[in-house]
């Protein structure tokens, strides 16, 4: 064991986050509003195993995948960027899913045209449809991704000004507050089959891009122009791992909302049990966040029920608590020697 | 002569001290009234009612941009909201008096700037009556006058709940605040009217008067009936596992108006038109 911790093997890290994942989804068909309930009770209760299966299952696989998706945003924005602090609500898709929220929030219910309209495209289009047009605006205002600084700053222009539109529209129309606010602080709770396959078949894609294009990611940690003359693609990658990284976040943030944090920790807390190369990283980001998002849901149904947590006050108690644990504790390590 | 002058001096000091009272607040702070109000701000829409409520509808300078009842204040001007109130427009309407809620800002500000503030915050049937009276105290009602108001708010509501066929009574309701999904209790306001309309909730008082439930408690509990506001109600039957449900199937949904959804959740002299509007989509909703 060296002072920086233990390093495990990837596959061995790998391995026992899956299980982790297995384990937690099982888990969490059996817990909901009356606390734990075998499934074997629920077998001969049509209602109750309505809740299983439909409810619960969904709930429980759906949010392991959203976890998923902003572990890997999470781990590509703070390669790309080279920035630990990068997280994936970076290119203002954060501000402008809420603002997508927001506005059908208060348009729901007013013009019985509009209501319909807004039915079909959901509260999840909505808020996806907003997400990839900040990221579009992020990019216009950054004249392309091969200014990392510009982008930065682009993405924090955009986030700070679409927040305070959705902000204004929630002060005018106080009765959104409340349903603004869930989605803020995120929400497990309406994620159905549809949305499980939907954000399961979006994973894989990303998985696979972002794996096939993580040497880029490797020669960037090297510094900018070391990659440029290792003669490496930099520029159209990098514009597909922005892609990459904002589909990530739109389809996690549409059907979860502001979830925090689990993009920021999970790829630290992967770096902090192995060192390795940026295709594991990526790989194992995604399954550590999906393990976090779980874990985080399956506490938030648990604690109070039947009243339920915020899913994001959760990940970041668990998350920040296991990153101030590991600082706290290298710190004391690097003392004693 | 000098007896006159005395008697006037008396009934010059009877009628200066009669105005002069002291009420304590929802800060629990003793809030002087010292002369007849004539000018009125109130920041909070059920405030607002109850002062229309009491006949004093024209003594109001200046509302909230929330209070919408009734219709003659809507030209009145508009001073902000509950957590942003405008405390400039505020203080220059020149007010006797600011109606708030205790959980809304600048309170301090005001009282700073030298205004009178009451804070008041009903919350249950208990609390209009109340508000009620405080406010009627302020205003120089008489307590007879605003108790004579309650008591027809009060019959009204029964008389709601005696509308309401017997074969209807005794239903278990799910009444929706707001999308997260929070749901209203037995132990809030609108918990209180579904009880004495004579029907049942599936959100124990235990739980607080607006938790936010897991939506799976609510397929579990199989209410017979679901209450939502009009803007909630557009997607419900998207939500996993609710289109199964038996009052879904059977479309035992009353949803409201946004207008009437401000009836229902306010805690304010209106309760009885919220009480009409709940035994009228129990009285058509309801079991056959």
């Amino acid at each position: 064991m060296t002072t920086h911790g233990a390093r495990w093997s990837p596959v061995l890290v790998a391995l026992s986050l899956l299980v982790l994942c297995v384990f937690g989804i099982a888990l969490g068909s059996a817990v909901g509003s009356t606390g734990f309930e075998s499934w074997l009770a629920a077998m001969h209760d049509d209602i109750a195993w309505q809740i299983v299966w439909d409810i619960r299952l969904p709930r429980s696989v759906g949010a392991c995948a959203a976890g998923a998706l902003l572990g890997l945003a999470g781990a590509l924005a703070q390669g790309l960027f080279r920035n630990p602090l990068a997280d994936p609500y970076l290119l203002g898709s954060a501000s402008g899913a809420s603002l997508g929220v927001a506005v059908a929030l208060a348009l729901f219910g007013g013009n019985p045209f509009a209501t319909e309209f807004l039915v079909r495209l959901g509260l999840t289009g909505a808020a996806f449809v907003g997400a990839v047009l900040a990221v579009m605006l992020t990019l216009m205002l950054a004249r392309g991704v091969q200014h990392t600084l510009r982008l930065l700053l682009a993405g924090v222009i955009v986030g700070v000004v679409l927040g305070a539109l959705a902000s204004l529209i929630t002060l005018l129309r106080p009765d959104v507050l409340q349903g603004m606010q869930g989605f803020l602080l995120g929400s497990t709770s309406f994620i159905g089959w549809n949305a499980c396959v939907l954000m399961l078949g979006v994973l894989l894609v990303c998985v696979v891009l972002a794996f096939a294009l993580s040497r880029v990611l490797d020669a960037l940690s090297l510094g900018e122009s070391t990659a440029l003359s290792l003669g490496l693609p930099l520029a159209p990658v990098r514009v597909a791992l922005v892609c990459v990284l904002a589909l990530a976040t739109g389809t996690a943030v549409a059907q979860t909302g502001l979830v925090a944090f689990v993009g920021l920790a999970a790829p630290h807390l992967v770096r902090s049990l192995v060192k390795t190369q940026h295709n594991w990283i990526v790989l194992l980001s995604t399954l550590m966040g999906g393990a976090l998002l779980l874990s985080a849901d399956l506490l938030a149904r648990m604690l109070l029920s039947p009243q339920e947590m915020p899913v994001g006050v959760l990940t970041a108690v668990l998350g920040g608590g296991y990153l101030l644990w590991l600082m706290y504790r290298s710190q004391t390590t690097r003392a004693t020697q | 002569m000098l007896k006159r002058i005395l008697a006037l001096a008396a009934l010059f000091i009877m009628t200066s001290t009669a105005h002069a009272v002291v009420l304590r607040d929802d800060r629990q702070i003793e809030v002087t009234i010292a002369k007849p109000l004539q000018r009125i701000v109130s920041l909070l829409p059920s405030l607002t009612e109850t002062v229309c409520a009491l006949g004093q509808c024209e003594k109001l300078v200046g509302v909230d941009r929330y209070s919408n009842w009734p219709e003659s204040i809507a030209k009145l001007p508009r001073m902000g909201g509950g957590i942003d109130p405008n405390i400039e427009s505020v203080v220059a309407a020149k007010p006797d008096l600011v109606l708030m809620a205790t959980s809304a800002r600048g309170a301090e500000r005001f009282t700073s700037l030298g205004l009178t503030v009451l804070a008041l915050e009903p919350r249950s049937h208990a609390d209009v009556q109340r508000v009620m009276r405080i406010v009627a105290q302020a205003l120089d009602v008489p307590v007879v006058e605003s108790d004579r108001v309650w008591r027809h708010i009060d019959a009204a509501v029964n008389a709601a709940a005696q509308s309401i066929p017997a074969q209807a009574k005794g239903q278990r309701v799910y009444f929706e605040v707001s999308r997260a999904p929070y749901g209203a209790s037995e132990s809030s306001f609108i918990g209180e009217t579904l009880q004495r309309l004579g029907v049942r909730n599936i959100l124990p008082a235990s739980l607080g008067p607006f938790p936010k439930i897991n939506p799976e408690l609510v397929v579990r509990a199989q209410p017979d009936l679901i209450m939502v506001g009009d803007s909630n109600f557009a997607d419900m039957t998207t939500r996993p596992g609710w289109q199964n449900m038996r009052a879904m199937r059977t479309q035992r949904v009353c949803h409201f108006k946004p207008e009437e959804s401000d009836v229902l959740v306010r805690a304010g002299p209106r309760m009885a038109e919220a009480a009409r509007l709940m035994a009228k989509c129990l009285t058509e909703k309801g079991k056959p």
